[in-house]
């Protein structure tokens, strides 16, 4: 059985200060070509100054089936907002 | 699951889309939304991939130094849109070889102007205007199409892509302040690829299959024939300012609804192209088959290499 | 001309970016893989623009307003300076790494030492170039190590291209009178004190990559003085087509 390139997940960051953010992905065969390869297909045009790249299987993922009980209870707890308390206006810097 | 649960499931789904909610890759879609989307995504991308030909054809001929780095970043940049719809489409849970074997044994399809040659320096000023033009107005509105990963690929497909038309018709400008030679070059080059052009927004509607069903998931924003209203009534003022004759005695200016009127399309001529017989399938598909089956021996390569590098590390740690 | 020389000099490495980018250019849309094809992409999109800085100096030295073009594209075979290794066909993709490699290694060492030329325009075009050609190195070494200790099957064929490409490895090395002159007055780098440092790093990839170094002692030479191997002419005919065909028009 041949066995295919696997796939990376690419994270650029576009410039110092600024996360890493998710680029897209590609195929490579390891580490060094993957980051080769980011550089090649997701910096083309100078949008990045550092690559972060991971081979997807080592992503473990949140199932969406689960999102009622992983997200929604975070939902109601308004007071985590500055918005839930109520300060007269003449309070400054606050 | 039962059938009554997948009824809901698939009625919570449809109203997510029509509250343009995005659909991302693990969240349960019904079958055929899946479908749908690798075979469109994954047409789209051999359509960028094959449609590196018919340009990497002029690359070692191109006619000055400044075109040459053009036209080759413009073919690689096919490359990486091609390379980014094929990484959307294999979050579906399709890997990119079993998509190029359905486009290698041709059961996939890809866009049916790429099978015409291009046999002047004037088709890479007709690809880019005509065929990158009937192209961004196909791709703008997938911009917000209903699937995340294929939404985002064309966001940056059209951001890199707003410089290949321009790139067109710029060659089709100096043609055209050129000698009588070179400005017959750009007449034939648009003679020859207006109607392929206008055949590449797909079949009319009465005639097209999936539009229903496309509309609803967004895959679709505008029929075939409004795309094709578009394109011709924004193309025909550009081959106005080239100076150009657009190939279509009966085309003509509609005061009453404000668009162009146009002359019958040839579809027995586009049937024919799609099902295989146009001037070109052979070639382009014997391009792509032969350019993976040489590769081959590279990439096992590299994956054997990389066994090995592993396997030293794993020695090396224990 | 008064800079003659010079300008011969600029050619000699000009003309080398430019035909070997023409090379490549065959291989666009046709490459084992996208990423692959990609990245081979942008070592030509480097190699261009390279040239198109030595052309656009070089035509500034013939006093005649001459544009990159014209130097590029409007001369005879004969007066193509680049050596033979970059004119070799894209026989396949073992040849083309292994060329690749061979050059690129060459290149880097060249540009090193462009960047201390007595001409500031030259040091300018090094300067960018050293990074670009860097990266080619660093891509074409990993692949030799990767065909070379990959599978049995392409070691032999990467084997196979190493000692068919050899040959024109010791050109490099060959100062024509151009480069002499240059040398002398501290523009032109003395390519001839390159060659062991040279021979030593080539093998030491090789051998990374469970490769034979040849020990062929015969080389072949003659593309610096204008001496091109049967390929060249097919390589100008495409190259020099539209300018040949449609001659003093504006693309």
């Amino acid at each position: 059985m041949k066995k295919n390139w696997p796939l990376w997940e690419v994270f650029v960051r576009s410039k110092n200060g600024l996360e890493h953010r998710h680029f897209g992905s590609l195929h490579a065969a390891d580490a060094d070509m993957a980051l080769e390869n980011a550089r090649d297909v997701y910096t083309r045009r100078n949008e990045g100054v550092s690559i972060w790249v991971v081979e997807s299987k080592y992503i473990t993922a949140s199932n969406p089936a689960d999102n009622g009980e992983l997200f929604e209870p975070a939902q109601d707890k308004i007071y985590r907002h500055p918005t839930f308390y109520d300060l007269p206006d003449e309070v400054k810097h606050m | 699951m039962s059938e009554k649960e997948i009824k809901n499931l698939e009625a919570i789904f449809e109203a997510r889309i029509a509250r343009d909610e995005k659909i991302e890759p693990k969240d349960w879609m019904p079958e055929k939304y899946r479908q749908t989307h690798i075979r469109q995504i994954s047409q789209h991308a051999h359509s960028e991939v094959v449609g590196m030909l018919p340009e990497g054809n002029w690359i070692t001929r191109a006619p000055s130094l400044r075109r040459k780095a053009a036209l080759l970043a413009k073919v690689q940049d096919e490359a990486g849109h091609g390379l980014y719809l094929y990484s959307a489409c294999e979050t579906l849970g399709i890997s990119r070889d079993e998509l190029y074997e359905q486009l290698h044994s041709g059961k996939a399809k890809y866009s049916s102007i790429f099978n015409y040659p291009t046999v002047t320096w004037a088709d890479m000023g007709a690809i880019g205007w005509l065929v990158d033009g009937a192209a961004i107005i196909n791709q703008v509105p997938l911009c917000n199409t209903s699937f995340g990963p294929y939404a985002r690929a064309m966001v940056r497909v059209c951001k890199e892509e707003s410089f290949h038309q321009r790139q067109g018709y710029e060659i089709m400008l100096t043609l055209c302040k050129g000698t009588p030679e070179q400005k017959a070059m750009a007449q034939d080059a648009l003679n020859r690829w207006w109607w392929p052009s206008l055949m590449m927004l797909g079949p009319t509607d009465a005639a097209s299959v999936h539009t229903e069903q496309s509309m609803k998931w967004k895959l679709k924003r505008k029929t075939n024939d409004e795309l094709r209203q578009q394109f011709i009534d924004q193309t025909v003022p550009q081959a106005d300012l080239l100076g150009l004759t657009i190939p279509d005695p009966d085309l003509k200016f509609n005061e009453k609804t404000g668009h162009y009127d146009f002359g019958a399309i040839d579809w027995d001529e586009f049937w024919q192209v799609v099902k295989g017989h146009g001037p070109c399938n052979k070639e382009r598909m014997n391009a792509r088959v032969s350019a993976w089956e040489n590769g081959a021996w590279v990439r096992d390569a590299a994956m054997a290499y990389a066994e090995k590098q592993e396997n030293k590390k794993v020695a090396k740690a224990s | 001309m008064k800079n003659e020389n010079l300008y011969n000099y600029i050619l000699g490495i000009a003309d080398n970016s430019l035909i070997l980018g023409q090379r490549l250019g065959e291989l666009c849309g046709h490459g084992p893989n996208l990423e692959t094809d990609i990245a081979m992409t942008n070592i030509n999109l480097d190699l261009i623009g390279q040239a198109r800085s030595y052309y656009q100096y070089a035509g500034k030295l013939t006093g005649q307003d001459k544009s990159e073009d014209d130097i590029a594209f409007l001369r005879l075979e004969r007066e193509y300076r680049n050596v033979l290794l970059v004119e070799q066909p894209n026989t396949h993709f073992g040849y083309v790494m292994v060329r690749q490699f061979l050059f690129d290694m060459f290149h880097f060492m060249l540009m090193e030492k462009l960047q201390h030329s007595k001409d500031e325009t030259l040091v300018a075009i090094a300067n960018k170039g050293i990074k670009e050609v860097s990266y080619h190195k660093r891509f074409s070494s990993d692949w030799i190590k990767r065909l070379g200790d990959g599978t049995a099957e392409s070691n032999a064929k990467i084997q196979e291209a190493i000692n068919d490409l050899w040959r024109f490895t010791d050109e490099f090395f060959q100062l024509t009178e151009a480069d002499k002159a240059m040398v002398e007055v501290g523009i032109g780098v003395d390519v001839s004190k390159l060659k062991e440092d040279y021979y030593k790093k080539v093998s030491e990839v090789l051998e990374e990559a469970t490769l034979q170094t040849p020990e062929n002692k015969y080389f072949t030479k003659g593309g610096k003085e204008g001496l091109h191997t049967e390929h060249m002419g097919y390589i100008l005919a495409e190259l020099q087509y539209m300018q040949r065909t449609f001659p003093n028009m504006t693309w």
